[in-house]
């Protein structure tokens, strides 16, 4: 408790901020959602598999997929290694970005 | 033993509840029932973290437990055997859980037909909820007219606070049978104003705006609470401390008395909890 009752510092500019502010971004989406989080990534990460392989050979944990989550505009992005041709077993990473406004 | 009182008891339900471990909740617990029952209301506070026994010890009964919780479910013991008289309060009763079984000793039923025969008996029914939200602290909630939300201005407590609120106003009776929601309240714990006033700490105000729910009350953070924990005595039956004198005011608000919570944060502390509450 201050002593004097409440304090004439104006500032606050400091770590309090970021976590109200952290807070309201991500319980806006999370209530939103009514989870934790979307429940879709999953059946979408087996989807773009599904389709991915009507072209190429890859393996199901060579795609990653993350979200992230801002104020006005979250990103989607998709990262698949695809195997390079030949005998050897070097991959070559090709992330495909694709943006969209969710939530 | 708990004879009727010539009029009829309220048999009020309420859930000390908050998703996060840590925050307060038995403590919380242990001082509403205690200073209800400081107010002549017949008091019970039920401990449904199964497995992690700890009301008996905040409330300093823990070698007097023979039957508890569990076994009264399971048509083992009567619920007046598992009952425990408070040594220091004579309207204040400690139901205790069990130590040794798990989470899935709690039925649905099995709490409904026990809170029932409490709501016969006591004005107030304090559940104890324990952390998460899994089965022991959806049943907690399941029954509850009233609940109070346990915060810590911290981010992770936060959250799940939001996450329990959802949880109110969803996986609830009243809200299956009724449509209404238990009424939810938030009690603002470990508050540090010194680190609020260096930008450290979010303030009060930052968190009603992110949970969106009326505050019952704010309980700085206090040397009194581990002492009072040491000895098992309630917070509000020990020596009066800014902590006790917070929740002396939040049951004054949760009976509907007029507390206004800003001027207690920014004036004196305690200041209307000396005027509401006797001290202890």
């Amino acid at each position: 408790m201050s002593l004097f009752g409440f304090s004439f510092r104006p500032r606050r500019a400091k770590s309090a901020k970021t976590a109200k502010d952290r807070l309201q971004i991500l319980l806006a989406h999370e209530r939103s959602d009514g989870s934790a989080g979307p429940d879709y990534l999953p059946l979408l990460q087996a989807d773009i598999l599904a389709v991915i392989r009507k072209y190429m050979e890859i393996k199901e944990d060579e795609v990653d997929i993350q979200m992230e989550r801002n104020d006005d505009v979250s990103s989607l992005e998709i990262n698949i290694e695809i195997p390079s041709p030949g005998p050897d077993k070097s991959v070559a990473s090709t992330p495909l970005r694709k943006r969209a406004g969710l939530g | 033993m708990t004879q009727l009182k010539d009029k009829a008891p309220l048999g009020k339900v309420i859930v000390i509840t908050s998703g996060k471990g840590g925050v307060g909740k038995t403590t919380s617990a242990a001082a509403i029932a205690a200073a209800l029952a400081k107010r002549d209301f017949k008091t019970v506070v039920i401990d449904f973290d199964v497995g992690l026994r700890n009301l008996d010890m905040i409330m300093g009964c823990e070698r007097r437990v023979v039957f508890d919780f569990i076994n009264v479910i399971q048509g083992e013991a009567r619920l007046k055997q598992a009952l425990i008289r408070d040594k220091r309060l004579d309207t204040l009763w400690i139901l205790p859980t069990s130590q040794t079984r798990d989470k899935d000793a709690l039925t649905k039923e099995g709490v409904e037909k026990v809170l029932n025969e409490l709501k016969e008996q006591f004005d107030y029914i304090i559940c104890d909820s324990p952390a998460g939200i899994e089965r022991g602290a959806q049943l907690a909630m399941y029954f509850a007219d009233e609940a109070v939300v346990v915060t810590n201005p911290e981010v992770s407590s936060v959250r799940d606070s939001d996450r329990v609120l959802g949880l109110l106003a969803s996986k609830t009776k009243r809200a299956e049978d009724e449509g209404a929601e238990v009424k939810a309240q938030v009690l603002v714990t470990r508050l540090d104003q010194r680190r609020i006033d260096a930008g450290e700490m979010m303030t009060i105000d930052d968190v009603l705006e992110i949970l969106a729910v009326p505050l019952l009350g704010v309980i700085p953070e206090s040397t009194a609470v581990l002492r009072a924990s040491n000895v098992g005595m309630p917070i509000v039956l020990d020596e009066p401390s800014a902590a006790s004198r917070g929740y002396e005011a939040a049951v004054a608000r949760l009976l509907g008395e007029e507390v206004d919570t800003q001027t207690e944060r920014d004036k004196k502390p305690g200041f209307f909890s000396r005027l509401f509450g006797a001290p202890a």
